[in-house]
């Protein structure tokens, strides 16, 4: 019984392509939304333990109300107006979703120019560092004073934010390519279109999807300190008011809702991951699936 | 034995010296940072058409460069290289090139791998896709034929490389260390396969190889080379039968003079050093 295991265990552990195994290949769309559910449910079970505790601490009376308020009055401000609510959400994720957008385009396209061009790549690198480490806070002011109060500026720092990674995964992305697979495309007569299309865009594909996840996170927070600068509508202009009123349940609110955004626009991106790559993260454990 | 054969004749005929390959006086020089490194110097070879070729000879020793200077990846520092009479000035087309690792695109199924040949020639998709299926069986693939790359194994892997390189039936066969990678078993029967493939297609088949085994049982004529810089120290022709049953050529004492007489010069090289 205990032999009979072991060898069962070593079969399934044995390298695959010793076996005929091209009929159990874990691969398609159904099965990556499969394996997607699967790993969702451990975080899903750590966020009803965190909101279980915040119920407790709040129904024991442990901190005040107007510190930390229950997570029934959250929700009973968000359900009294629905309408103040949604407006606000939709103008950061359009905010957020249009930057990111804008990051990928620009993002791949300079990638893709500095890979083809060492020239480009070392006198955009310098700034491409520069426009990086300079603190976004620090100059959406100046955006607002160029572009005015309305949307705009804070695309454009949602832009800034997102738009490092996806730069830097895409380049590193493009360059990890087996050079004998260049070489190969070579003796085949491929041109520098095909070779691009055919074998460096889905060689980088694993790292561009990485640098996204980055950036879809770093979007939101650019669109939310654009609208800290200057703003009169969407999340970062409703935490404002929220704060400076003491109204912690509309904060609290307005905070969760943020969050919620970007993982929403992460979860969006690992799906499509999933979706695209079905033969990268069949390779990978279940465990290491998934940062959520 | 049809194609490939005919291409050659063709081109030979058209330049008048037969040659496949023609190597006159290569060197090849690298420049680095502290000083220049000479690759190769001084080797000149002649291949005629169908042959087996194989090159053996330390590491380091420009096999790999002798390689690449024929599929015109890279250019002499001197010297000239002709493929089929013709200067080679750029990378060739009508070759087949397959590296020690299988380089195979790991998004794609075997049988997409061996179709991008085809996908970057622009061939016809029928004739291509009969051309796999044909290859798919000569070589034992057979049932993988949708696998991905990582379900396969290393012998597996190479049985797709060697597809592709074959796959618009290149007059010239470049093989780079092809079977480094696998377990001696598989080595063996990969090298029995390999002897099969080249007696039923024709191709002109020029092999790199740290095995003198390997080198043996497989070629007509065997190229041994010095350390760096690489040059010719001796060309052994192999008397051995067109048809070697793996097992005999082991034992057959002709094997036993090439491999030895080959073992002696690399170790001379080696101890000279």
């Amino acid at each position: 019984m205990a032999a009979q295991s072991t060898i069962e265990q070593r079969e399934r552990t044995a390298p695959a392509g010793a076996t005929a195994s091209a009929t159990r290949r874990p691969g398609g769309a159904g099965a990556g939304l499969l394996r997607f559910a699967r790993n969702t449910w451990r975080p899903a079970a750590v966020l009803v333990a965190i909101l279980l505790v915040w119920w407790m601490v709040t129904a024991a009376d442990l901190v005040k109300p107007y510190l930390v308020p229950s997570p029934g009055t959250t929700l009973d401000v968000v359900l009294a107006q629905p309408g103040y609510f949604a407006h606000h959400t939709w103008i950061t994720t359009y905010e957020t979703v249009l930057g990111f957008a804008i990051a990928i385009v620009v993002g791949v396209l300079s990638a893709v120019v500095m890979v083809y061009s060492p020239t480009v790549e070392k006198s955009l690198y310098p700034l491409l560092l520069f426009a990086q480490v300079i603190p976004k806070i620090a100059i959406a002011p100046l955006f607002i004073v160029w572009l005015g109060f309305g949307l705009s500026p804070k695309v454009v720092v949602a832009v800034l934010m997102a738009f490092f990674p996806i730069v830097i995964s895409t380049v590193t992305g493009m360059k990890s390519i087996d050079p004998e697979m260049l070489q190969l495309s070579a003796t085949m007569g491929a041109g520098p279109a095909q070779t691009f299309r055919k074998i460096r865009f889905p060689a980088a594909l694993p790292h561009l999807f990485a640098g996204l996840k980055v950036a879809a996170t770093m979007a939101v927070t650019g669109a939310v300190v654009g609208e800290f600068v200057g703003a009169n509508e969407g999340l970062g202009y409703v935490i404002l008011q929220a704060n400076g009123n003491l109204d912690t349940p509309t904060l609290f609110a307005g905070l969760i809702i943020m969050s919620l955004l970007g993982v929403v626009l992460f979860v969006v991106v690992e799906l499509l991951e999933y979706l695209v790559l079905p033969w990268h993260a069949s390779r990978r454990t279940d465990s290491a699936t998934t940062t959520l | 034995m049809t194609v490939g054969n005919t291409t050659t004749q063709r081109s030979a005929d058209a330049t008048g010296t037969g040659a496949t390959v023609e190597i006159d006086e290569v060197a090849v020089r690298f420049r680095t940072k502290k000083k220049d490194v000479t690759a190769l110097r001084d080797v000149s070879l002649r291949i005629e058409p169908g042959e087996f070729v194989a090159i053996v000879g330390a590491s380091g020793c420009g096999k790999s460069t002798l390689l690449k200077l024929v599929s015109g990846l890279l250019r002499p520092s001197s010297g000239q290289v002709r493929l089929h009479g013709e200067d080679v000035r750029g990378p060739r087309r009508d070759i087949g090139y397959i590296f020690q690792r299988a380089a195979l695109l790991e998004w794609r199924t075997a049988r997409r791998n061996i179709l991008l040949q085809a996908e970057m020639r622009g061939m016809p998709k029928a004739q291509a896709r009969q051309r796999v299926d044909e290859l798919i069986a000569m070589t034992g693939l057979t049932g993988f034929e949708d696998a991905y790359p990582n379900e396969l194994s290393g012998g597996m892997q190479q049985r797709v490389a060697l597809c592709r390189a074959l796959l618009h039936r290149p007059p010239v066969l470049l093989m780079d260390e092809p079977f480094g990678a696998l377990d001696a078993l598989t080595r063996e029967q990969m090298n029995v396969e390999l002897r099969r493939i080249w007696r039923e297609t024709g191709t002109t088949v020029l092999l790199v190889t740290h095995s003198i085994a390997e080198a043996v049982y497989l070629a007509n004529r065997v190229i041994v080379m010095t350390p760096r810089p690489g040059t010719v120290a001796e060309v052994i022709d192999v008397d051995l039968p067109v048809e070697r049953d793996y097992g005999q050529t082991m034992s057959a004492p002709e094997f036993a003079r090439a491999t030895g007489r080959i073992r002696d010069l690399l170790g001379a090289t080696t101890t000279a050093e």
